[in-house]
């Protein structure tokens, strides 16, 4: 049996959560025929969108109750404004009555949307508690990167604040996109241009290899499917244990220890060779299989 | 932006009802397209937002072959447009009913 | 205003013990006859890896120390000068969006844990830098002077190709995009808003007083027609069937 791929990079957010969950199973909250459009946008004479660029609802996967949402990058770079992070807001909310399996948040974002973008911090803020509080009920929040906008500036927040974090190579996270730093900082400090660059620092595998991903897949619709999968059964068997002093301060004493590792790292190069690769600049490259094979054999 | 509202009599009519379906991405040069089944009758009411001003006769050309070849009687379709071109346009209306004629409510 | 002028008008001369370690601030003090922790960044600080762990480690400590139940868990007071995140290639290679999740994680661990929580903002609150840690508290307080913002309107109008002049016009009319604590007021972000002539003791402890650990500022910018659409909007979401 042939399985025909399909990109998650160049899918749009509706075929993603199409070809993400148990087929026929999504139903959408406040769908586009609703018209829940942004006002901001349309003050600003700029081209709104019926469902403001994210589609939330329920869904099923692998049998799992789910709630789900997916951000549009092709829409405003799925920047959040007010309605767009109230969708989200909103589904988070819902968690905490609903008690579904996990709620899966397809990151495709820049952060906040500029033209409301006092509107789009406190969203983001609002956001960041909401998946707080979804997690201290013990329903835990996936984040699905692998789109062209990745998970940047308050979303890159969000999406680690989730229990897991799965990611493709295609897919970027961080908090200030390297255009941003460019334009403040320099070419010197971040060449944009430099695209082999952005991935090293920025891509699915170098956050990865740091830990800041919990997974990466191969980027196909498919295998975010089988690793949400896999996952969703773990957390099944095995809930999900609210965060306590024990376990941030083993966390604080990672993320301390790692800052000092790379106290001056600045490219990927220096975050896979402290991994063990052995062919550095072969990294970038190598099957997402035999990348996730040495990171358990050298883990 | 410029908004504006094209009523055309359209004779031919699909048999059953189906659930609205929305199709294309409000990006540069592409647009969407919201296709709902309206009151019974025998014309199309078509509502567009577009950036581009000026371009309503153009609008209008596209708009009245796309009514001519579907069977859109009765259906209210809402355009988000964001500069895209008349054969973006046309692709994205057919695609639009060939969704919206794929599943039935 | 000096740091050490802030702390006497906010907490009262000689009832402060706060260490001044570059930008970075921690401590004690006096709030509403009790003892608070005092957290916080100064000189428009840029929040950095580094800067973000010194927060998570005293928010972790402060939560550790009140943990036994040999007293109330304390009030933390969080004041907030920062011109936003660091930016720089090493700390996002390094997951300057991870540290900042995890001090945002341990300031909510904190108000689980019974602290209330109440930011005061002293001098800027941009973006980034802001949601780590001040934009998590219960209450939000802007101190005259206060700027409270993601982009100024230049920047805006450069990114976004709307003319300069029209932004201006069109931020008379609505709160939702321009700079300043006011407009952070009326959308619910900022709970008071306080004066020169205000008696900051006064204020800060009525504002920890009221300090409430659930998130209302939907509710709140609702209520002062700043915010119409998120939060009727998250309830249409949230009771969806």
């Amino acid at each position: 049996m042939s399985v025909k791929k399909t990109s998650f990079f160049e899918a749009s957010a509706r075929t993603r959560i199409a070809r993400l969950v148990d087929p026929g199973s999504f139903s959408e909250f406040c769908p586009p025929q609703l018209r829940h459009t942004s006002p901001h946008l349309a003050r600003l004479h700029a081209p709104v969108a019926f469902d403001d660029g994210v589609a939330v609802g329920c869904a099923r996967l692998a049998g799992h109750p789910v709630l789900i949402a997916a951000q549009e990058g092709r829409f405003n770079g799925g920047a959040v404004g007010e309605v767009h992070g109230a969708k989200l807001a909103g589904l988070l909310d819902k968690a905490v009555s609903e008690r579904p399996a996990a709620v899966l948040l397809l990151v495709d974002s820049g952060g906040v949307r500029l033209h409301e973008a006092n509107a789009g911090l406190i969203a983001i803020s609002e956001l960041m508690r909401a998946v707080l509080r979804t997690q201290a009920a013990g329903i835990p929040v996936f984040a699905l990167i692998g789109g062209s906008c990745g998970a940047f500036g308050g979303m890159g927040i969000v999406a680690r604040l989730c229990a897991e974090v799965v990611m493709s190579e295609q897919g970027r996270m961080g908090l200030s996109g390297p255009e941003v730093i460019e334009t403040v900082m320099g070419v010197e400090e971040f060449d944009s241009r430099d695209r082999a660059l952005v991935w090293r620092v920025t891509g699915g595998k170098v956050r990865r290899a740091l830990g800041e991903a919990t997974r990466l897949v191969e980027d196909d619709v498919a295998a975010f499917r089988a690793v949400t999968a896999d996952l969703l059964a773990e957390y099944g068997a095995r809930p999900l244990k609210p965060s306590s002093l024990d376990t941030l301060f083993d966390a604080h004493a990672r993320l301390t220890a790692r800052t000092r590792r790379f106290s001056a790292a600045r490219d990927g190069r220096e975050i896979f060779a402290a991994s063990g690769f052995s062919d550095i600049d072969g990294v970038p490259l190598m099957a997402v299989d035999a990348f996730n094979r040495h990171l358990m054999e050298t883990a | 932006m410029e908004q504006f509202v094209m009523t055309f009599p359209a004779a031919c009519r699909l048999a059953e009802a189906h659930p609205p379906r929305l199709c294309g991405v409000v990006s540069s040069g592409n647009l969407e397209v919201l296709v709902e089944s309206g009151d019974p009758g025998d014309a199309c009411r078509i509502e567009v937002s577009t950036p581009a001003t000026g371009f309503r006769d153009i609008w209008a050309a596209v708009l009245r072959d796309f009514v001519e070849r579907q069977p859109v009687g009765g259906l209210r379709i809402t355009i988000n447009d964001a500069g895209a071109t008349p054969a973006v346009v046309s692709l994205r209306l057919d695609q639009a009913m060939d969704t919206f004629r794929s599943e039935k409510s | 205003m000096t740091t050490d002028a802030l702390f006497n008008s906010l907490f009262g001369p000689g009832r402060h013990t706060i260490i001044i370690d570059g930008a970075f601030m921690h401590g004690t003090a006096v709030v509403a006859g009790r003892e608070a922790v005092v957290i916080g960044t100064r000189d428009h600080a840029e929040i950095d890896c580094e800067l973000a762990l010194k927060v998570a480690g005293t928010l972790l400590a402060a939560v550790a120390e009140d943990g036994n139940g040999s007293r109330p868990p304390r009030t933390i007071v969080i004041l907030v000068d920062t011109r936003g995140q660091a930016l720089s290639r090493h700390d996002e290679l390094i997951g300057l969006n991870g540290c900042f999740a995890h001090t945002a994680g341990c300031a909510d661990l904190a108000r689980r844990c019974g602290h209330r929580l109440v930011t005061l903002v002293h001098g800027d609150a941009v973006s980034g830098g802001f949601l780590a840690f001040g934009l998590m508290a219960d209450r939000i307080c802007a101190l005259p002077h206060a700027q409270v913002r993601v982009m100024d309107l230049r920047a805006m109008a450069r990114v976004t190709k709307i003319p300069y002049d029209r932004l201006v016009v069109l931020a008379e009319e609505s709160p939702v995009f321009a700079p300043g604590a006011e407009n952070y007021w009326r959308m619910g972000a900022v709970h008071e808003l306080w004066s020169a002539d205000d008696d900051w003791c006064a204020r800060l402890e009525a504002a920890v007083n009221c300090a409430e650990a659930g998130d209302t500022r939907a509710a709140l910018g609702l209520e002062r027609d700043g915010r119409r659409l998120a939060s009727p909007l998250a309830q249409l979401v949230a009771a969806a069937s």
